[in-house]
């Protein structure tokens, strides 16, 4: 994102990986992505997150609005599984290129 | 109503099921002892005489027009929204973290609710370039550090303060509508500026005393490699 900021630049929101949709082994749904948050391991550890918005982030040819990043939101629905995926939810559904890339997930709405 | 009437008791029926009373209306009749006031006014129970009718009012004449169907009036909403609950963690003097838009990261010191539940955040403005600005609690994290603010008066600000100001709709001739362009841009004016050297001078005094807290407030708060949210304790 083009701040025209100069100094420091902070990172407030944490990475995580797409790492496909929810599916079963021969049928996929595609309203629903699975995310892996960097750090989160367990169900447990989950909760701190769920309701959380996160954006995935991607740049294409074409200038709108002044910038050629463009951005689909959503948020942190449930867990899944054991071992701290999540299911997520975005506005439209994620293209499947993004399969493997980099969703950022923010810290608000925050509840500390 | 001459004697003050006395705080009433709980009623003399306790109920067995919903809607059925332990005692009979006979029986209720004597505990309650109407028998007695009776006899002490004579045999009948004491009445006031009934108030007089109000004059009717002068004759109303009837409507010209009748609609043709009833319409029903909707009943006047009558809830009053309240502010947003405010999280136990933040108390006025409370330093929290500006999780997005412009300053985003900067740590910020809270005044004070709204009457319309965003929070009143300052920088101080000198510290960290945050003036005094609304900021929606959902975007903020609370710290455990909090800043002295007996010596502040935020009283005097409210969510009018805060409203831009609506532009004047003049009608545009041709030849004015270039020249309009270039009114938009607004300096601050110099009673906001006032206002907030009012607010920071106190603030930054009750800042100051505190070792750190004036590099802490100026310095922005981000996530590094290898730091969980979710176990940080803030």
């Amino acid at each position: 994102m083009v701040k025209g900021r100069q100094g420091e630049s902070v990172r407030l929101y944490v990475r995580s990986t797409i790492l496909g949709y929810k599916r079963s082994k021969s049928n996929q749904h595609e309203n629903t992505s699975l995310v892996q948050i960097e750090g989160v391991n367990t169900k447990e550890e989950v909760a701190w997150y769920c309701g959380k918005r996160m954006a995935y982030i991607y740049k294409a040819k074409t200038k709108t609005k002044g910038t050629r990043y463009r951005c689909i939101w959503g948020k942190v629905a449930r867990p899944h599984g054991n071992s701290g995926i999540i299911r997520a939810k975005f506005n439209s559904n994620l293209p499947p290129k993004s399969m493997g890339g980099r969703v950022r997930v923010f810290m608000y709405p925050s509840n500390i | 109503m001459s004697p003050p009437k006395k705080e009433r008791t709980a009623s003399r029926n306790p109920s067995l099921v919903r809607g059925i009373g332990k005692f009979s209306r006979s029986n209720m009749y004597h505990k309650r002892g109407i028998w007695a006031i009776k006899a002490k006014h004579g045999g009948s129970f004491p009445r006031h005489e009934p108030k007089p009718a109000s004059a009717a009012p002068a004759a109303v004449k009837p409507p010209k027009f009748y609609p043709a169907d009833d319409v029903k009036t909707p009943i006047p909403n009558r809830r009053k929204p309240k502010p947003t609950k405010l999280r136990a963690s933040i108390t006025p003097g409370t330093v929290l973290i500006l999780l997005a838009g412009r300053f985003m990261g900067k740590r910020v010191v809270f005044l004070k609710q709204l009457p319309s539940g965003l929070l009143l955040v300052t920088g101080p403005f000198k510290i960290n370039g945050v003036p005094l600005r609304r900021v929606n609690q959902a975007y903020v994290i609370a710290t455990s550090t909090k800043v002295d603010i007996s010596g502040v008066n935020a009283d005097k600000f409210d969510d009018k303060y805060f409203t831009k100001e609506k532009k004047k709709t003049t009608k545009k001739g041709e030849g004015e509508f270039f020249e309009t362009d270039k009114e938009d841009t607004k300096a601050l004016p110099q009673e906001k500026k006032d206002d907030q050297k009012a607010v920071d001078s106190q603030l930054i005094k009750a800042i100051e005393a505190v070792e750190d807290l004036k590099v802490y407030l100026g310095a922005r708060f981000s996530l590094r490699s290898g730091m969980k949210p979710h176990e940080l304790k803030f």
